[in-house]
């Protein structure tokens, strides 16, 4: 201990008190201030960034969900659109096919009772030829019967023979 | 004398390395690696070179006397500094603080490499001159009308002839002149300052150019990021830890690279120096008491939560602790300090006192691994006592500006 107090040199303390305050004035003033905040600037920075990042993320995240909700109800409205489209087509094509067919009733209708027209018309016409037809045999057979016997039934018969029920 | 058996020594050392390069054709092999190793190990021979001119009147006898002597290298070797008394004598020199920058010397010519410093007194107003007048203690000098002599490191009025008066003890009795001189710590702390502006000015402007350092910056900026994330900011607390970032960064680097500074061959000793640790804890104690908040005062003198008689116990235990905490700051780091640059000094007296044991050779390989490995040491130690130092003022600060929200 008395040692130290005698090595003690307050000259050298002296000089070490004032250096020591300018140096700490003068580092703060063009060292550590600017370096201090120099740090702070950027550790901010790098902390608003990563935030930023974390919103962007999040905003994607926010975004995707969006989308994947978007085109889920589009398939949706897709898949009943389509449903209802073949329900159209089907009925469409039903309609129609039951139209066909009531068309083609009304047609076969039609033309049943057209051809049910035209048999009787020839029917008719039939009968009136062949009332006509047997108006001439009888003529025939008639005169005929009035020459002779015999050539009056080979008449009848060749006439019977001619007259073809058509 | 004994600086001239180190210059043997390194001499001898380094005819060795000579021949090893001649024989093993090591030259191209010594890489940068190997080259820093061996300076590292060689510095403490060096550091111990710078001391010679303050011996005691018998020492100094005793050496003239062995200068006279013819010596062949190895007696050089034999006539060092053989005994425990002046290895202390030796490594207490190194220790203290001196009025001219010495390097290495040449004791048998007495020629003495390095340079002097302005000595500079408040004795009959201000009195200013080179160290050189004194050279190195051998001479009186006399300035307006009081002569002056230098002894020990010290300078101390005396008569024309030089005498100096002792006490029982072996103290000098003279007066003691007021001595406001540029020391070689003076010197070495002004250098370091510039250093330190240098090196952080160019790291602060180098954030002019975007917010990532380059260069050497890069190895900086962890430090003072280190010293505010891992010591003012526990500490002190976030809101109030910027103010001291001035104080708290300027002492860890001031410290470090200072400790640092003491373990190259420059031989300096600055923050072993009790007149330098004092100043530093008191910027502590200082800082401390005028940052200090109601709470703290009101802790040391009237301890909330404790019986009143209790209280006047506390109030005195608790005002001496506001002075031993700085006091503890003081004695370690000055302690540590002197303590490294002592052991290695030991070391490597090894040389010298292991050589009955060990022989020439053995001594000297002995002492330059232990020095070595002892210097590692007290690289870590370096930082560690920069470290130290820095986070108990923090520490304390934190403790003096704590917002107390309890009782």
């Amino acid at each position: 201990m008395d040692k130290l107090i005698n090595d003690f040199s307050f000259g050298l303390f002296f000089w070490v008190a004032i250096i020591f305050v300018i140096l700490i004035v003068l580092m703060r003033k063009f060292a550590w201030k600017p370096i201090l905040e120099a740090l702070n600037t950027r550790e901010e920075g790098i902390a608003n960034a990563l935030e930023a990042a974390e919103n962007a993320k999040k905003e994607l995240e926010k975004l995707n969900s969006e989308n994947e909700r978007i085109i889920k109800e589009a398939r949706a409205e897709r898949d009943t659109m389509l449903k209802e489209a073949r329900e159209i087509k089907d009925k469409i094509v039903a309609d129609a096919k039951e139209e066909a067919n009531e068309q083609a009733e009304i047609i076969i209708t039609n033309a049943k009772g057209a051809i049910e027209v035209e048999k009787q018309a020839a029917l008719a016409e039939l009968k009136s030829q062949i009332a006509g037809i047997s108006i001439d045999i009888a003529k025939k057979v008639i005169k005929r019967e009035l020459s002779s016997e015999a050539t009056q039934l080979e008449l009848v018969e060749k006439s019977l023979k001619e007259v073809t029920l058509n | 004398m004994k600086t001239n058996s180190i210059f043997k020594l390194l001499f001898t050392f380094a005819q060795i390395l000579k021949t090893i390069n001649i024989h093993e054709g090591m030259i191209v092999k010594l890489n940068l690696k190997v080259l820093v190793v061996l300076m590292l190990t060689l510095l403490p021979f060096t550091s111990q070179a710078n001391d010679e001119q303050h011996h005691d009147t018998a020492q100094h006898e005793k050496s003239e006397h062995v200068a006279k002597k013819p010596h062949s290298e190895e007696e050089g070797f034999l006539e060092g500094v053989n005994t425990p008394e002046e290895i202390t004598a030796y490594s207490e020199h190194h220790l203290a603080d001196s009025h001219d920058f010495i390097f290495f010397s040449d004791e048998a010519s007495n020629h003495h490499y390095g340079f002097s410093l302005p000595v500079i007194l408040f004795e009959n107003g201000l009195t200013v001159f080179m160290s050189s007048e004194f050279d190195h203690g051998e001479k009186v000098v006399e300035k307006n009308g009081q002569h002056y002599k230098l002894y020990h490191g010290k300078i101390y009025k005396t008569d024309a002839q030089g005498t100096i008066h002792y006490d029982e003890h072996h103290h000098p009795t003279n007066e003691k002149a007021l001595d406001f001189s540029i020391t070689k710590n003076v010197l070495s702390i002004l250098v370091i300052s510039i250093i330190m502006l240098l090196l952080f000015v160019s790291l602060a402007n180098g954030y002019k150019n975007g917010p990532i350092p380059t260069g050497f910056a890069r190895v900086l900026e962890p430090l003072v990021l280190f010293v505010r994330d891992e010591i003012a900011r526990p500490n002190i607390g976030e809101k109030q830890y910027r103010k001291f970032m001035g104080f708290l960064l300027t002492v860890f680097f001031f410290i470090w690279i200072t400790n640092l500074l003491g373990l190259t061959p420059l031989g300096i000793n600055v923050t072993g120096n009790i007149a330098v640790t004092v100043c530093l804890a008191l910027f502590t104690f200082f800082i401390v008491q005028f940052s200090a908040n109601k709470d703290y005062w009101k802790h040391i003198f009237w301890m909330p939560g404790v019986p009143v008689p209790m209280k006047i116990v506390l109030a005195p235990i608790e005002v001496l602790g506001m002075f031993t905490k700085p006091f503890s700051l003081l004695i370690r780091l000055f302690a540590n300090i002197t303590a490294g640059h002592t052991v290695v000094m030991g070391l490597i007296a090894l040389i010298y006192t292991g050589k009955a044991m060990l022989g020439t050779g053995g001594s000297i390989g002995v002492s330059l691994l232990l020095t070595l490995f002892i210097n590692v040491i007290e690289i870590l130690v370096a930082f560690l006592q920069a470290y130290i130092f820095t986070m108990l003022s923090s520490l304390f600060i934190g403790m003096a500006v704590e917002e107390h929200d309890h009782h």
